[in-house]
C-alpha cells in the first residue's frame, strides 16, 4: 500500500472537518474521492502531502509517517509526488517554461541543460507545445489547468494528486482534462489521488471511489460498485438526488 | 447600540487575535532564522529584492526628502530671526535630517510602498495557493520569499536613509541660498559647527532595523493572510499600520539606548 490515511480527525476551531478519515490508495490505481462541497476532501489531500497536519491519526506514504517528518524529510518526499491545484496556482510572474521547470530546478541530479527539454516533453504531454513563453494570464482556465498538470509531471513523481482537476471547466474541456489524467495513470504509471464532486468524470477515470461523507469514508469501491450503491447518501449524491440524502441525515 | 457583554467579546477577540499574530510573527521570525542556511533558495533572489526595496524606493525617499529639507530650512530661519545667528539654519537642517526625519520619515513612506508591496503580493500568492504549490515543488517558502526581502530591508534602508539625509541638507542649502539671506558658506559651516561622524552612523544603525520591521511585518500580513481579495487588501492596509506604529517606538529605543 503506498498512500494510507488512517483515523485521521482534523478541525478548524468549532468545524470537525475529518472525524476517522481512513482510506488506502492502491499503487498504480487512479482513486477518486468524491463528496459535497465543503465536506473536507482538499483538506484530506492536503493531509497527503503534509501542507495540512492531523489533529490525530497517521498519513503513510511510502513508509514514511507524513505527519511526523521534519520539515527537510518533508522536502524530501514531496520530490515523488505531483499536485495539481484546484486554480492552478501557477506563479503569475513567471512564464509557461518557467512554471514547469520550478520543480525540476530543485532537483540536484537533475542537470540545468536538460531542463527546457524536460519542460517542452510535459507540455506537450497536455498539448501545450508552443506555449513556453505565454505568462498564465494569457491563458484560458483549460489550459491554466493543463498547465499546471505539466507542471506536476515535470519531475516524474510517483503519486499525483489532482484538486479539483475539472471543476469549473466546459464539458469538451472536461473531458480532455479527463483523457490526460487516464494518460498519465497509464503512460508515466503514477498513482494519482483525485478529489472531485463531478461524478461522470469520476466514473469515467477511476479505478476506485470513495465518497467523504460528514468527515469519514461512507463508500470506497470500485465504480461499478459505487454505482450499484444501495446506501441512499451515496445513491442520493451520485444521482443528485438531495431528498434521498435529506431523509438519513 | 451594542451591550457591554458585546463590547468585552469584542475587545477579548481583538486582544487574542493580536497576541496570536505577534505569536504567528515570532514562529515565522523563528523559521527565517532556520531558512538562512538555505543560501542556494534565497541567494540568486537577494539583488533582485535589493533593487525592488532599496533601488526603486529612492525617488520617493529623495523626494520627501527635498521638501523636508526646505521646510526645515525655511521654519528654523523664521524661529532664530534676530535671536540666533542665520547660519545656524545650517545646523538645525543637518541635525535634524540626519539624527530623526531622514531615518524616520523615510521608513514611515517605505512601509507604505515597500511594506504594503510586499504583503499584497505575498498576500496573493497566499490566497492563490501559489505558497502551497511551491511547499509541493520542495521549496521552502520562507527561504524562498521571506529571507530575501527581510535581508534587503537590512541592507538597503540605510542607504536609501543615508542618501535622503544628504539629499535633505542640499534641499536645505539651495532654499537657504534661494529664499533666505544665507550664503553657501555660511550654511555649511551651521551644518559642521555640531556635526558628529556618529550622527551618521546613528542615522544608519536606525534605518536598518526599520527595514527589518517594514520587510517582516508586510511578510507576516502577506504569509497569513486568510479570505481572497478582500484578506489581501487587509494584510497590506494593516503591515503599513503597524510597521508605522514600530518605527516610531524603535525611534524612541535608539535615541533612548544612543544618545545618552
Amino acid at each position: 500500500m503506498s498512500i494510507e490515511l488512517v483515523d485521521i480527525h482534523k478541525s478548524f476551531g468549532d468545524n470537525h472537518v475529518l472525524r476517522g478519515f481512513t482510506l488506502s490508495i492502491r499503487d498504480g490505481q487512479t482513486t477518486t474521492v468524491i463528496g459535497g462541497s465543503g465536506s473536507g476532501k482538499s483538506v484530506m489531500l492536503k493531509h497527503i502531502v503534509g501542507l495540512l497536519r492531523p489533529d490525530s491519526g497517521d498519513v503513510w506514504v511510502d513508509e514514511h509517517n507524513v505527519s511526523r517528518l521534519d520539515s527537510d524529510s518533508l522536502y524530501q518526499l514531496r520530490r515523488n509526488v505531483g499536485y495539481v491545484f484546484q486554480f492552478a496556482a501557477l506563479f503569475d510572474s513567471m512564464t509557461i517554461a518557467e512554471n514547469v521547470g520550478m520543480g525540476l530546478r530543485r532537483m540536484a541530479d537533475f542537470p540545468a541543460e536538460a531542463i527546457p527539454e524536460r519542460v517542452r516533453e510535459c507540455l506537450e504531454l497536455v498539448d501545450l507545445a508552443g506555449y513556453e513563453d505565454h505568462f498564465p494570464s494569457q491563458l484560458s482556465g483549460g489550459q491554466k489547468k493543463r498547465a499546471g498538470l505539466a507542471r506536476a509531471i515535470a519531475t516524474r513523481p510517483k503519486y499525483i494528486l489532482y484538486d479539483e482537476p475539472t471543476t469549473g471547466l466546459d464539458p469538451v474541456t472536461t473531458s480532455v482534462i479527463d483523457e490526460m489524467i487516464v494518460r498519465m495513470s497509464d503512460e508515466l504509471n503514477v498513482t494519482g489521488v483525485v478529489i472531485s464532486h463531478d461524478m461522470k468524470s469520476a466514473f469515467r477515470i477511476s479505478d476506485r471511489v470513495a465518497m467523504l461523507y460528514e468527515g469519514v469514508v461512507r463508500i470506497d469501491g470500485t465504480p461499478d460498485e459505487v454505482r450499484a450503491s444501495d446506501d441512499p447518501i451515496v445513491k442520493g449524491f451520485i444521482e443528485g438526488r438531495p431528498e434521498l440524502m435529506a431523509a438519513r441525515s | 447600540m451594542p451591550s457591554a457583554t458585546g463590547s468585552i467579546q469584542a475587545v477579548g477577540r481583538a486582544a487574542i487575535g493580536s497576541v496570536s499574530a505577534v505569536g504567528r510573527t515570532g514562529y515565522l521570525g523563528l523559521d527565517a532564522v532556520r531558512a538562512l542556511r538555505k543560501v542556494s533558495l534565497w541567494g540568486p533572489h537577494l539583488l533582485g529584492q535589493m533593487a525592488r526595496v532599496g533601488v526603486e524606493s529612492v525617488p520617493i525617499a529623495l523626494f520627501i526628502a527635498t521638501f523636508t529639507g526646505i521646510v526645515l530650512a525655511l521654519q528654523a530661519s523664521y524661529t532664530f530671526t534676530g535671536a540666533v545667528p542665520l547660519y545656524f539654519v545650517g545646523t538645525l537642517v543637518g541635525k535634524t535630517m540626519i539624527l530623526e526625519l531622514g531615518p524616520v520619515l523615510t521608513g514611515l513612506a517605505l512601509s507604505g510602498r515597500v511594506g504594503a508591496n510586499i504583503a499584497a503580493e505575498i498576500g496573493t500568492m497566499r490566497v492563490t495557493e501559489q505558497i502551497d504549490a511551491l511547499e509541493t515543488m520542495a521549496y521552502d517558502p520562507v527561504a524562498y520569499l521571506i529571507v530575501p526581502r527581510v535581508l534587503a530591508g537590512a541592507i538597503m534602508f540605510p542607504m536609501v536613509v543615508v542618501l535622503a539625509d544628504a539629499i535633505g541638507i542640499l534641499a536645505g542649502l539651495a532654499a537657504s541660498m534661494g529664499l533666505l539671506d544665507l550664503s553657501a558658506p555660511q550654511f555649511m559651516r551651521g551644518v559642521r559647527l555640531f556635526f558628529e561622524r556618529f550622527d551618521v552612523q546613528f542615522s544608519a544603525i536606525k534605518a536598518s532595523p526599520f527595514g527589518i520591521t517594514v520587510t517582516a511585518v508586510g511578510c507576516s500580513f502577506g504569509y497569513h493572510t486568510r479570505g481572497g481579495a478582500e484578506g489581501v487588501g487587509r494584510a497590506a492596509t494593516r503591515a503599513v499600520v503597524i510597521s508605522s506604529m514600530i518605527i516610531l517606538v524603535l525611534d524612541a529605543f535608539w535615541a533612548a539606548v544612543l544618545l545618552r
